[in-house]
């Protein structure tokens, strides 16, 4: 096996080398180290030795013929031997055993540079020299190892064209790569349509707003005027509307708390872990619901057609207010866990007094539950809030003396009492139906099941 | 618009649509008080309290399986896996179970879930602190994966993600939680997911990257523009669905592909880029696509030349593209 | 988007509130309710024992029981605010579903792989149920991977402050699983409201329960995670029943987590690809068999003058006509198209 004579790559960017002088010719003896060539690239000129030893049987190029770097240019061997041809030795082939172990591992393996031989063409290459007919041996390739890239084979068929400009075009710009002409519908509009009409036209005049009256001078010099705010209008004439309404009644029950005052004692903690403050006012909501279950007539609405019952119970709980009261609701109340009424209430009633409440949650109320007792209030007679047939009151919770049933003797004891008003609509329910219902409630209250 | 961190902009993400949609919470390891081991929560417990940012027990199989049923129960949970190499245990519910459930429910129903986690290295955070995850997730129909590379994505892609009826793995680059700074605008925007983004026009190579290596090849780009090779840089930002359009249209203009990334390049996810290339646009091809990735050894070392041997840089980018761009 | 034979369904995850199924129960269930709930027993035997047949004479691909387990999923389910509560089931849950109102159609095409099966539209093997407008979430093949999740709807039920309870259902196999401890821890932690039911049959396939678990009862492993642990004979439906309304009750209540291990009976082998004669004696078999839950309940309540020999033969004829029908149904019903396959992946 003879020993190949390469152009060498002289220097990081040099991919080629020009042939300047050759120092040997054919069948000259070549000892080892010995120089073979001078080459001459754009930064030097150095003499190329030999890498074996023998006879030089073969130069593949002449003197001032530029060689890509890599190239077999001539081939030492034993007389007799037959030089392998031109195209048979790569780069690779040559350097193979000193490059890979220097290869990182992160790096990139370049695609095995290719000795001159047949021409190698990218497929983008191939493409376009096939569609605009081009003779890639005319074009010089700045390429890795003279390769012609694709910007070369562009740049040919551009310089032909602005050749052929002054005779025939060839139309191939407009089918050259992606930098094709564009349809004037394929630009995008600037939208001078539908501009936002204070952009394009002055402003209207603006109608002078009315002086409304000033209502806070006062008209007597005995009395001041608190100005009606809208909340104060809107709770007036609801409550006039209200009474003229229904026909209301109100029945009062006393409700035994200890149960449910044992389980909030109980499970205060855990609910406080859960982010929730745990208040009496759930276990009021969970057994209104429960009552409303099972008297469904309660959840209803009086209209001429007929009591409409309503499917969802929706719970109204009444938040008083510096300047009157609001009443958000609670949806879908049968729906939620007593930890789940907990946050509800915190929430509305949080949301309600900073004023932040969506309208949908003061609207759809199907009941409603104001807890006047949380201002020390016993009992009370509250006014429906329309369309709605019932409204109940609870009041405070505070330790009373009772008689109780201990094993056939009545005992006297102290328990957290509360008493119940519910306000009805008589033309809906009648006294019974209300006290049905109160009873439910009441035994829902007074046997809270573990845990 | 002020500078912020891409850690910042995730906090951001997730601050605004805590505010927005009550039916948001975050459940993690550490997440709570202490804010996430890389401060991405901070602030948040204070802000909303322990029913909405919940300190999960340390099982990530349960981090996510509970988050799929509290998805398929009305929520849009955002799960925090702590690091990406600890999400193996939950592999299971992530592929078997969250990518599967819309397409095996026949649609009833789907999992509108978020799982964030930080991914790659370059931290010195040796075997189990440094993986990219990637690949083996972008395999898998029915899971987004996405990936921001800077803080303006990163806000904006995170809440799209916790708005998308899907499951997206979220991963997070944590080395450039703090390196990676730029302007994100106040308030509401958000980033579409599976659209990549051309983030630097150019003509002679298109390079193709995401997370932390998006961040690297800008800056390589910039040097490689001073020798006068014009880089188009491409940020995929979602692998899955991959923005195949925007993929093909920058290879249709230069012919020449490098993808950057660092987790293994052994069926990593330059071989899908490279695939798609091949087979779509193999008339464009003017040279052979190239990957630059981590090597094939099964994760980053710690010992600090080890790690560097490791993680492609810079420097190794800038080779490689003017290796592409000579070609 | 093809339509799954699911009317009443509504948007993705969005459970309908128009189910509140029956005012909560208090402790027995009313004699009505019993003979209910022997009818859906025998609905349920009936359809199973029709699904091997096709198998054997070759016209479904598979087929997986619940025969022996039906005193305990009937119990459950009955318990259950059904439509209202979740069940997040596994495959042996063919009696639960029904009594949660799946109907038999519904699950023969299921069976069949034909176009319109409400569970996945023929994309998941039979048996592996799903049925939104019950509250029935998606079954899937590896074991236990419902537990976390139904952790997870438990959760979001607290977080919103709802009141359904989850039940959920696994094997005493699948409590090997790491998926069940990590579901329990969170369950403790949160005291959810969840009832996790173990339908202990004594075999994982072949693995008897000794090379499962070192504890007696699947109920002891309750006390590693802070929750209640019952151990009831799901063999019988007053047992079962009454376990679980408890254990729902205090669910819905606030006080947590109930493990339920419901004892029963594997009377057939795995699955219709399962010889179970490999691993059980033609004694251990027979004694199995005999333990059957169905003649039982029926002795049970023919005992307290709920049932009579008529009213047992006009339930036999109408469960026959039940499941002729929905063969019929089925076998006539077309093959989902290709393009079922095909998606959607991704939901909008």
């Amino acid at each position: 096996m003879g020993t190949p004579v390469i152009m060498p790559q002289l220097g990081e960017s040099v991919v080629e080398g020009k042939i300047g002088k050759w120092l040997k010719k054919v069948g000259d003896e070549v000892k080892l180290y010995e120089p073979i060539f001078e080459v001459e690239t754009d930064k030097v000129t150095t003499e190329v030795t030999a890498s074996g030893e023998g006879t030089l049987l073969k130069l593949y190029f002449d003197e001032g013929d530029t060689v890509q770097a890599g190239a077999l240019v001539a081939y030492i061997g034993q007389p007799g031997e037959t030089p392998p041809e031109a195209s048979s030795i790569s780069v690779h082939d040559a350097h193979s055993a000193g490059e890979a172990s220097k290869t990182q591992p992160a790096e990139v393996q370049p695609a095995p540079q290719r000795g001159r031989g047949p021409t190698r063409l990218s497929p983008v290459v191939a493409r376009i020299a096939a569609e605009y007919n081009v003779d890639v041996s005319q074009i010089q390739g700045t390429g890795e190892g003279g390769r012609i890239t694709k910007r070369d084979i562009l740049a040919y068929i551009e310089s032909r064209s602005q050749v052929d400009e002054r005779g025939e075009t060839r139309g191939a710009e407009s089918r050259v790569g992606s930098e094709a002409e564009l349809a004037p519908w394929e630009y995008p509009s600037t939208g001078e349509l539908f501009k936002p009409s204070e952009e394009t036209a002055p402003p209207a005049p603006t109608q002078p707003t009315p002086r409304a009256p000033d209502a806070s001078r006062p008209t007597s010099p005995t009395t001041d005027v608190v100005p009606l705010s809208s909340m104060r209008r809107a709770i007036a004439e609801h409550m006039v509307r209200s009474v003229q309404t229904s026909p209301h009644a109100t029945t009062v029950w006393e409700v035994d708390c200890s149960q449910i005052s044992a389980h909030r004692e109980a499970n205060k903690a855990a609910f406080e872990r859960d982010g929730a403050h745990l208040t009496f006012l759930p276990y009021f909501i969970v057994a209104t619901v429960q009552a409303l279950k099972r008297h469904p007539r309660v959840n209803s609405s009086w209209e001429e057609r007929g009591i409409v019952l309503h499917r969802t119970i929706n719970i109204g709980v009444a938040v008083s207010l510096p300047d009157g009261l609001i009443v958000p609701v609670i949806h879908n109340a049968d729906a939620l866990s007593l930890l789940g009424l907990a946050q509800a209430i915190h929430d509305l009633a949080e949301r309600a007094r900073s004023g932040r409440l969506r309208p949908n949650e003061v609207q759809g109320g199907t009941f409603t539950i104001t807890n006047h007792g949380g201002f020390g209030s016993l009992f009370a007679t509250p006014i429906i809030h329309q369309p709605q047939c019932a409204i109940l009151g609870i009041g405070k919770i505070e330790k009373r003396p009772v008689v109780v049933d201990a094993g056939g003797t009545d005992a006297l004891t102290i328990r957290p009492m509360a008493y119940l008003s519910l306000s009805f609509d008589h033309r809906v329910l009648d006294g019974a139906d209300a006290d049905h219902f109160m009873a439910t409630l009441k035994w829902t209250l007074e046997n809270w099941h573990a845990p | 618009m002020s500078e912020k961190t891409l850690v910042e902009g995730i906090r951001e993400a997730l601050d605004e649509e805590l505010a927005r949609d009550p039916n948001v919470f975050i459940t993690g390891t550490d997440i709570g008080p202490r804010g996430g081991v890389f401060l991405a929560t901070q602030g948040l417990y204070a802000k909303y309290g322990p029913r909405r940012i919940i300190d999960s027990p340390l099982a990530e199989s349960s981090i996510i399986g509970v988050g799929i049923g509290a998805a398929m129960n009305g929520m849009r949970p955002v799960c925090e896996i702590q690091f990406a190499d600890f999400i193996h245990p939950a592999y299971n519910q992530i592929v078997n179970e969250a990518a599967r459930m819309f397409y095996r429910s026949g649609g009833q129903y789907c999992v509108p879930l978020v799982i964030r986690c930080p991914y790659g290295g370059g931290v010195g955070g040796g075997l189990y602190h440094s993986q990219s995850v990637e690949a083996t997730f972008a395999h898998v129909p029915g899971l987004k994966v996405v990936i921001p590379s800077n803080p303006r994505d990163a806000k904006g892609l995170l809440k799209s993600a916790i708005r998308d009826n899907n499951p997206v793995l979220f991963l997070e680059p944590k080395k450039g939680y703090r390196a990676i700074k730029g302007e994100v605008p106040e308030g509401e925007y958000t980033e579409p997911l599976g659209v990549a983004k051309v983030t630097r026009a150019g003509d002679d190579i298109t390079v193709y990257a995401y997370g932390m290596m998006h961040f690297y090849c800008v800056q390589a780009a910039d040097q490689v523009a001073e020798e006068g090779i014009s880089v188009e840089l491409v940020d995929l930002r979602t692998l899955n669905p991959l923005d195949k359009a925007t993929v093909l249209q920058s290879f249709k203009k230069t012919g020449k592909a490098l993808i950057v990334y660092e987790d293994n390049r052994f069926v990593g996810f330059g071989a899908e880029i490279a695939a798609l290339l091949c087979e779509e646009a193999f008339e464009h091809m003017d040279a052979p696509i190239m990957r630059l990735a981590g090597p094939d050894v099964p994760a980053v070392p710690y010992s600090r030349p080890l790690q560097d041997w490791f993680m492609p840089d810079v420097q190794r980018i800038v080779e490689a593209m003017r290796k592409l761009a000579a070609y | 988007m093809l339509k799954l034979d699911t009317a009443g369904a509504k948007d993705h995850n969005s459970h309908a509130q128009e189910h509140p199924g029956q005012a909560t129960a208090h402790s027995a269930p009313t004699p009505d309710c019993l003979v209910e709930m022997y009818e859906v027993m025998v609905r349920s035997r009936r359809l199973d024992e029709r699904c091997w047949l096709l198998h054997r004479q070759g016209r479904i691909g598979f087929h997986i029981s619940g025969i022996g387990h039906e005193a305990a999923q009937v119990g459950v389910a009955f318990a259950m605010q059904r439509g209202h509560d979740f069940l997040h089931p596994y495959y042996r849950d063919l009696a639960m579903v029904i009594a949660l109102g799946m109907p038999m159609r519904a699950i023969l095409l299921g069976s069949f792989g034909k176009q319109g099966d409400p569970s996945s539209g023929g994309r998941q093997m039979p048996n592996h149920y799903c049925y939104k407008p019950a509250s029935i979430f998606s079954v899937s093949s590896p074991v236990g991977t419902q537990l976390p999740q139904a952790a997870g709807l438990a959760l979001a039920e607290k977080l919103k402050g709802g009141n359904r309870v989850t039940v959920t259902c696994i094997g005493e196999g699948a409590t090997s699983e790491g998926d069940f401890h990590e579901a329990l821890d969170w369950a403790g932690v949160h005291r959810l409201p969840l009832v996790v039911v173990v339908e202990n049959n004594e075999y994982a396939i072949s693995v008897p329960m000794h090379l499962q678990m070192a504890v007696e009862r699947v109920a002891d492993r309750a006390a590693a995670y802070g929750i209640r642990g019952v151990s009831v004979d799901g063999l019988d439906v007053f047992a079962s029943y009454a376990a679980a309304k408890e254990a729902i009750d205090l669910a819905r209540a606030g006080a947590g987590t109930t493990l339920l291990e419901v004892r029963v009976a594997r009377i057939t082998p795995h699955s219709s690809d399962d010889n179970d004669a490999t691993y059980r004696s033609p004694e251990e078999k027979a004694r199995v068999r005999a333990q059957d839950p169905l003649p039982r309940f029926q002795k049970q309540l023919v005992e307290m003058g709920l049932l009579t020999p008529a009213m047992i033969a006009e339930i036999e004829r109408r469960a026959q006509a039940e499941v002729d029908d929905a063969l019929r149904y089925a076998e006539n019903a077309p093959y989902p198209p290709v393009e079922w396959a095909m998606g959607p992946v991704f939901a909008d």
